[in-house]
């Protein structure tokens, strides 16, 4: 009979086994995220290029990582890519997972990038600037300020999504939860257990987004 | 002495699809002249400032900036518009930068000005406009007439040999319209030409020194103001001139 006691038992004589699999989940995720938004900004540009083919080549990949599975994606990058050259399994998971997260952030870089007035790229060229000084200089500095709450929103997406990985055997959080639970026949205990750390992760990843936010914002105040 | 010619248009043609917007302009901007371009709105005189800094493709005619004549192909247009300062109607300062930051941004980064050097001349040109005390305070703290002086001075600091006004005090409070008017005819009598488009007639009559007025895309009426105020010909311009309040 589960009881407080023996979930805080439990909780802490398994503390070294779940703090090793937190931080390949952090890794995953900090990984895929980071890749994620040169890949989702790469992708945003292209869309809003005026080059019919490129956006072309943006919608479609857009398309394609929206139109299936996560689980899917990470199974095809896995078995797919293995059988070309040998991927390690950390990277396999985090590219599949970027290639992923990389649609959705590309989306609301998109978003927030046509959402800057038009006058302010205007008055970048009415100085002097070139297209793309201007867009690096003017432009991408507000859109991504803009784009903080759904980018914080997406990484902790991301960072919940990893635990799909766990499928291909990368032993993070959810893998040991679920392989401890089914050995010691006490699923119901690891699964609450792993459940606090993600809580823990995801409070972490609020509070550095929040405080990003904060800084960026100070133009407004 | 003869004044050189900086900006010379002839037979400037502008559609938006169906919608003629310039109907064969010739006009010329002599160096260190305040010309300004009135008219009721949807005449074109916008449009056709914003050709002159080519953020407005022509479709037909020719554009000559002091006596060569520029098009996308031949030239590089951001030299040009190095040239060719622009102060907005919105103003389009960058919110993520400080007022010095601002005005340092260009000069910085398209002229390669050491960073020192930008400073201190863009100091010097926030002391020109009257706000060196809000060098380091971000744009959404000015009032609309401390932007748009803190706009000229970030024009200035590229040095241009041609300023651009686009309805440079209609966002603003009545109140606030005297200041920016005070730092452009401050200016002109420095000897800087500029292009206005304005509805503030008083500017027009006391700062131009020529005045173009344009109805329906069209040039109908131009002339120095003493005589276009006091002897308008045409009959477009008689009736403009006495809606318009001065």
């Amino acid at each position: 009979m589960p009881s407080f006691s023996h979930f805080f038992d439990i909780l802490f004589s398994s503390s070294d086994v779940f703090i090793r699999a937190m931080l390949l989940t952090l890794e995953l995720t900090v990984v895929s995220i980071l890749v994620g938004i040169v890949i989702g900004l790469l992708f945003a540009l292209l869309k809003i290029s005026n080059i019919k083919i490129l956006a072309w080549i943006s919608d479609t990949y857009v398309f394609l990582v929206r139109g299936t599975p996560l689980i899917v994606q990470i199974f095809i990058l896995y078995f797919g890519i293995s059988n070309l050259f040998l991927l390690p399994d950390f990277w396999a998971a985090s590219l599949a997972l970027a290639f992923h997260n990389g649609a959705y952030i590309s989306e609301i870089l998109r978003g927030t990038i046509q959402s800057i007035d038009k006058g302010q790229m205007e008055a970048g060229r009415s100085l002097g600037m070139s297209n793309s000084l201007a867009l690096k200089r003017i432009i991408l500095p507000q859109a991504f300020r803009r784009a903080l709450p759904p980018l914080g929103n997406q990484f902790i997406i991301g960072l919940k999504d990893s635990s799909l990985a766990a499928f291909i055997s990368m032993n993070e959080l959810f893998n040991v939860a679920t392989t401890l639970g089914s050995n010691n026949f006490d699923e119901m205990t690891y699964l609450l257990i792993v459940a606090v750390y993600y809580l823990i992760l995801v409070a972490f990843l609020t509070i550095i987004v929040n405080l990003f936010e904060k800084k960026l914002s100070i133009s407004d105040r | 002495m003869e004044q050189k010619e900086m900006i010379r248009i002839r037979n400037l043609n502008k559609s938006y699809g169906n919608l003629h917007v310039l109907k064969d302009i010739d006009m010329k901007v002599l160096d260190s002249d305040v010309v300004c371009l009135i008219g009721p709105s949807g005449s074109g005189k916008s449009t056709l400032l914003r050709c002159l800094n080519y953020l407005e493709k022509k479709d037909s005619g020719q554009i000559l900036i002091e006596g060569t004549e520029v098009t996308p192909g031949t030239h590089d247009i951001n030299k040009i518009r190095e040239k060719v300062g622009m102060v907005f109607q919105h103003f389009y300062l960058f919110p993520h930068m400080t007022v010095l930051e601002n005005v340092i941004e260009a000069p910085t980064h398209v002229k390669k000005v050491p960073k020192a050097q930008a400073i201190e001349e863009a100091k010097a040109l926030l002391a020109k406009v009257g706000l060196s005390d809000k060098a380091d305070v971000y744009p959404s703290k000015l009032s609309g007439g401390q932007k748009q002086r803190v706009a000229i001075a970030r024009a200035l600091a590229m040095k241009p040999d041609i300023l651009l006004f686009d309805e440079p005090t209609s966002a603003l409070d009545p109140e606030l319209v005297g200041e920016v008017l005070a730092t452009m005819k401050e200016l002109a009598l420095e000897g800087m030409t500029m292009v206005v488009v304005t509805h503030e007639m008083s500017f027009a009559r006391e700062v131009g020194d020529w005045i173009v007025f344009m109805h329906d895309g069209r040039v109908v009426e131009s002339g120095p103001p003493k005589e276009f105020f006091t002897n308008p010909k045409e009959e477009r311009t008689k009736e403009f001139l006495q809606t318009t309040i001065f």
